[in-house]
């Protein structure tokens, strides 16, 4: 871990002049993957703006009936609001999938959000690696994939994104809302917050330096049945191979996302608009142009099975 | 004391303390986070801090190695590399030397310490040891390296002089004769131990003298190859080593934490600390070395095997061994003709070497799953046809009998308790909502090994009775064992004996490996309590033949003394040790038990989950039934693993294991393992030792992996042979579902 300068931000704005002004500053809230990737120099932050005394840790309501959510809200806290288990049980789903019950009191909402990829090149600094050093190269290309990206890649980097939580949120239409260092906020849709990798895998996000998440808007509930159907190794504490968040209504309709397969939440409307064909209708259309790597070629197959799964639960 | 004939009668067989389901003595300690382990030391003063530089090629030559900018660093006290170092040697266990330069034989070999003031300085300062290499080209690839691959013998290797091919009878025709044969092809990937202590050591000089203490199962071992590697004299090494927190043969041998915090501690002129950080156990340490297994059985049509053969292919460095995975094959089914053999093939991989139950662990996964297989071609029952080809003799030496073996009742009593008789012999019967469910046996087969072990023993003045040696308790239990043994010889409670483990200062024992320490060890201390009853019933005047140590007294005749009155004149100690004669060429001396699992398949995406899991073992006497259970469910555990998820991901370009921290190298957690239950046969091995046990920690894994894997083909009708057992291998072959 290199040295660095800390601070503890009491204003959304000023925190994000502050990470704005200070080249190799970043934002830290949990900690939970940002301190681990310092531990091993892969993330080198010159300066640390602590964000958690900042007046986000509430989820209020909204005036369309929807929910917001405090970018400090805990993972934990999230998932057990009522509001949202209520109404939002996809969400929930998601959230308890993932990591363990102790980095689930640590984590938050804007930090899952956030999550790096867990390439095992990406965690090895003896490796080539375009996302963390920009221009030198893929190792994972023609290396050790089983977990990586199978669509959306780039032949610069063919991360995952990780995390369950926004592909939950992916399927809710959710809206991140930030603040810039000027003191403008905007309103990212979630379908937008995740890049694709392309010439510039070292950019997971389309937030500009110093911009800082302040919430999570989710509309008005969806109704219908909620899964989250995660598949991984072991029954505990792993990352997807491939999750499925869905939304089914009583008609058969609904929306599905699809996590584990590509650098962002994975969700077509053309491929959604095809759920009352059958799983295997969904994926052929969500997964068109896909370029598995000999290694995770079976995610394909397996996203199919998984939708097939929550189908025959709705079903059921 | 040597033990050449069968035991007879002796106190041990009382059973009033040994046998007993005693909670473990340092059970408190480790719940409430008070047994010091090597790095948590923290009554040495003035200690800093080491943090290792690992290779970042696999193979090659340093060319230069730029330490300025880390000595610049702040609170940097020293920095060493090799040629810093002076000359090194290699310990007698070690395959690579554990400080690179100038050649690099695997990735993450160190190839600097750094040492300052801080944890956190050392680790920063690591970072900026600026290393070119000219890199080298290695051999990464099992399969292609296996190709050319010479034919060795015994787990000692190329140079070991054992036989490098066993041949009983006439295989090939047997196998061409035979009516119903099999002929399959395993692999067996590498595993890492993930132990949960990483490797960690305090060196500290005194003059030319060096106290580590460092997490380490074998003492005396390591203490040799301290002074080997750092070419002084072994008296002038002391290895202290109390508490372990796990080793699965990771700790067998000296590593770098130990070597580097030793020159760090030079260099610096202060104690050094040094924990291995997670993501280098998988590259700097030992691991268990891939197979690729081929079994061929030939059986007649009632099940009879006429012949078998089992090859097994491993890589290591240059100078090292094979997995031994055909050891098992050698004694556990009969059969009149037999070959068994293995290759060894060079790879610039990390060193392989032990990993619990080496050999017989990946043995089993194959062997058991061969068996499974060709019970189903013959029509029979798996474990019916497993009883059909036992054998109550050494195969290879059909004069040597089993001093004890009673895996035909292991077999029954298991599918008895388990239910076995439920079982739909066809796949794909048996569905539970969207699980597809499935039963799997497989038989369970571990050595037994004998070796020297001491110990030394004291009656204080005031009564007290304290065990002293070198053995280690690795988590296992030994703390508990010992006293159970010392309190039964000298007729006291278990809690009125003090248990000191892990210091070179006492006698050197068994060490724990090879599920070889609780058998040994605690017959060690039954020698040396043998000598300190005799001690006592001289002082006391006492006919020693007769005496009999019970309650805190001491009984010959119509006489009864207290054991405090035999020490009130000056403490006595004993020191002994059991050595082994002949017995053990005379009777084969080995371990059985059967293991039984249901899993469950998902119809939809293929995941398996184990749904109860049934381990019966006959071992000889269980010491204390609950650290037996505890050491066999923790094996089943693992079974599970290398079963399911287990695997060190090799990257053949850059020639490392990829995967090499805890969220991507997958074990089992608690919601992987619902329900373990174990058995043991009430057994007692008087060709054994005085102890008349066995051991038992590696049992518990033997075979478990294969049962899995049996219990996935019978819900699902689809046969891996590739471990570990991923759904991608088969997630093509279930049930159409959209």
């Amino acid at each position: 871990m290199k040295a660095f300068t800390y601070e503890r931000a009491s204003d959304p704005a000023a925190a994000a002049r502050s990470v704005a002004s200070k080249p190799g500053a970043k934002f830290i809230a949990g900690g939970t993957n940002l301190l681990d990737l310092m531990k091993i120099e892969v993330e080198t932050p010159t300066h640390l703006v602590d964000v958690q005394d900042l007046d986000l840790d509430k989820i209020e309501k909204t005036s369309d009936g929807g929910l917001r959510i405090g970018a400090l809200v805990s993972n934990t806290a999230l998932a057990a609001d009522q509001r949202i288990r209520r109404d939002y049980a996809v969400l929930t789903r998601a959230i308890v999938a993932g990591a363990s019950g102790q980095l689930r009191n640590k984590a938050s909402t804007g930090g899952n959000l956030l999550q790096r990829t867990r390439c095992p090149y990406f965690y090895d600094t003896n490796m080539p690696c375009n996302k963390r050093k920009p221009g030198t190269g893929c190792a994972a290309i023609g290396g050790y994939s089983r977990q990586l990206a199978v669509i959306g890649v780039s032949d610069k980097c063919i991360a995952t994104f990780p995390g369950d939580m926004p592909v939950a949120l992916r399927v809710l239409d959710a809206v991140v809302e930030t603040v810039k260092p000027d003191g403008q906020r905007r309103s990212i849709p979630i379908a937008d917050f995740h890049r694709l990798w392309g010439d510039k895998p070292e950019q997971d996000t389309v937030l500009e330096p110093g911009e800082l998440i302040t919430h999570v808007t989710l509309p008005r509930p969806l109704g219908g049945q909620h899964f989250y159907e995660k598949v991984r190794d072991r029954a505990s504490y792993a990352f997807a191979l491939v999750s499925v968040a869905a939304v089914i209504q009583p008609d058969g309709t609904g929306r599905v996302a699809f996590g584990g397969m590509a650098p962002k939440p994975w969700r077509v409307a053309e491929a959604e608009a095809l759920l009352p064909q059958g799983a295997a209708a969904v994926t052929a259309r969500a997964f068109q142009g896909a370029t598995p790597t000999k290694d995770n070629a079976f995610k394909l197959p397996l996203a199919t099975r998984a939708l097939a799964s929550v189908i025959a639960q709705a079903k059921a | 004391m040597k033990f050449e004939t069968a035991a007879g009668t002796n106190p041990i067989d009382q059973m009033k303390v040994v046998g007993r389901a005693h909670d473990r003595i340092d059970g408190p300690l480790k719940t409430s986070g008070l047994a010091p382990y090597a790095y948590e030391q923290h009554d040495i003063p003035n200690v800093a801090y080491g943090h290792i530089v690992g290779s970042s090629v696999a193979k090659g030559r340093i060319s230069s190695i730029d330490t300025a900018a880390a000595k610049a660093a702040p609170g940097v006290i020293a920095v060493v590399t090799a040629a810093d170092a002076g000359k090194l040697g290699k310990g007698k266990n070690n395959t690579a030397k554990l400080l690179a330069g100038p050649d690099v034989d695997h990735y993450h070999q160190a190839v600097a310490v750094v040492v300052a003031e801080t944890f956190e300085q050392a680790r920063a300062a690591a970072a900026l040891v600026r290393v070119d290499y000219a890199r080298g080209k290695g051999r990464f690839d099992l399969t292609e390296a296996l190709k050319t691959a010479p034919l060795v013998g015994g787990s000692g290797g190329p140079n070991s002089g054992e036989q490098a091919v066993d041949r009983v009878g006439k295989f090939e025709e047997a196998f061409a004769a035979a009516p119903v044969k099999l002929d399959a092809e395993y692999h067996t990937p590498d595993h890492t131990h993930a132990m949960m202590e990483p490797h960690a050591s305090i060196a500290s000089w005194t003059g030319d003298e060096l106290t580590l203490w460092t997490s380490n199962q074998m003492i005396a071992w390591s203490k040799r190859d301290v002074a080997l590697t750092l070419n002084m004299p072994e008296e002038k090494v002391r290895l202290i080593s109390p508490y372990i927190g796990g080793g699965f043969g990771g700790k067998l041998f000296v590593r770098a934490d130990a070597i580097m915090a030793a020159l760090g501690a030079k260099a610096a002129k202060r104690p050094v600390k040094i924990a291995l950080p997670r993501p280098f156990i998988a590259n700097n340490t030992t691991h268990r070395p891939a197979t690729h297994q081929r079994i061929r059985l030939g059986a007649k049509k009632d099940g009879t095997i006429t012949a078998i053969a089992h090859e097994s292919g491993s890589g290591d460095l240059p100078d090292g061994g094979p997995e031994t995975a055909v050891s098992q094959t050698k004694l556990l089914y009969a059969g009149e003709n037999r070959m068994m053999a293995m290759r060894l093939a060079v790879l610039d991989l990390p060193e392989g070497n032990a990993m619990r139950a080496p050999g017989e662990a990946p043995g089993m996964m194959a062997l058991e799953i061969a068996m499974d297989e060709m019970a189903e071609k013959l029509g029979m029952d798996p474990v019916a046809f497993r009883i059909k080809n036992d054998t109550q003799v050494d195969p290879e030496k059909p004069e040597r009998k089993f001093s004890q073996r009673q895996l035909v009742r292991c077999l029954r009593e298991g599918a008895d308790r388990f239910g076995w008789n439920q079982r739909n012999a066809k796949p794909m019967q048996v569905r539970d909502g969207p699980w597809m469910v499935g039963m799997g046996v497989a038989s369970a087969f571990r050595n037994h090994i004998n070796t020297k072990s001491a110990a030394r023993v004291r009656l204080g003045r005031d009564g007290t009775v304290t065990v002293e040696t070198d053995m280690t308790d690795i988590g296992t239990g030994t703390y508990t064992i010992i006293a159970q043994t010392a309190g039964e010889m000298m007729g006291v409670p278990a809690e009125a004996v003090t248990v000191k483990l892990g210091d070179s200062s006492f006698p050197a024992a068994a060490g724990s490996g090879g599920q070889w320490g609780a058998a040994n060890s605690t017959a060690g201390v039954y020698a040396a309590c043998v000598k300190l009853r005799d001690q006592v019933a001289q002082r006391l005047g006492f006919n020693s033949a007769d005496a009999v140590f019970e309650s805190g007294q001491v009984k010959s005749g119509n006489r009864t003394a207290s054991l405090k009155e035999a020490a009130a004149a000056g403490e006595l100690t004993a020191e002994d040790h059991i050595e082994f004669g002949k017995l053990g060429d005379e009777w084969q001396l080995s371990t059985f038990g059967a293991h039984f699992v249901e899993v469950g398949v998902h119809a939809y995406t293929g995941v398996s989950r184990i749904r109860r899991m049934l381990a019966v073992c006959a071992a000889g006497r269980i010491l204390n039934p609950k650290s037996a259970r505890s050491q066999v469910i923790g094996a089943m555990t693992m079974g599970v693993g290398s079963a399911l998820m287990e695997e060190l991901a090799v990257d053949r370009r850059f020639g490392f294991f990829v995967n090499h921290d805890l969220a991507s190298y997958e074990v089992p957690v608690h919601a992987d393992i619902p329900h373990q239950e174990v058995v043991f046969l009430d057994e007692a091995d008087d060709k054994a030792n005085p102890m008349k046990a066995k051991g038992v920690g590696e049992l518990g894994l033997c075979g478990v992996g294969a049962a899995v894997a049996n219990a996935i083909y019978n819900a699902t009708g689809v046969r891996i042979r590739d471990y570990p057992i991923t759904l991608d291998k088969y997630l093509d072959r279930l049930p159409e579902v959209a």
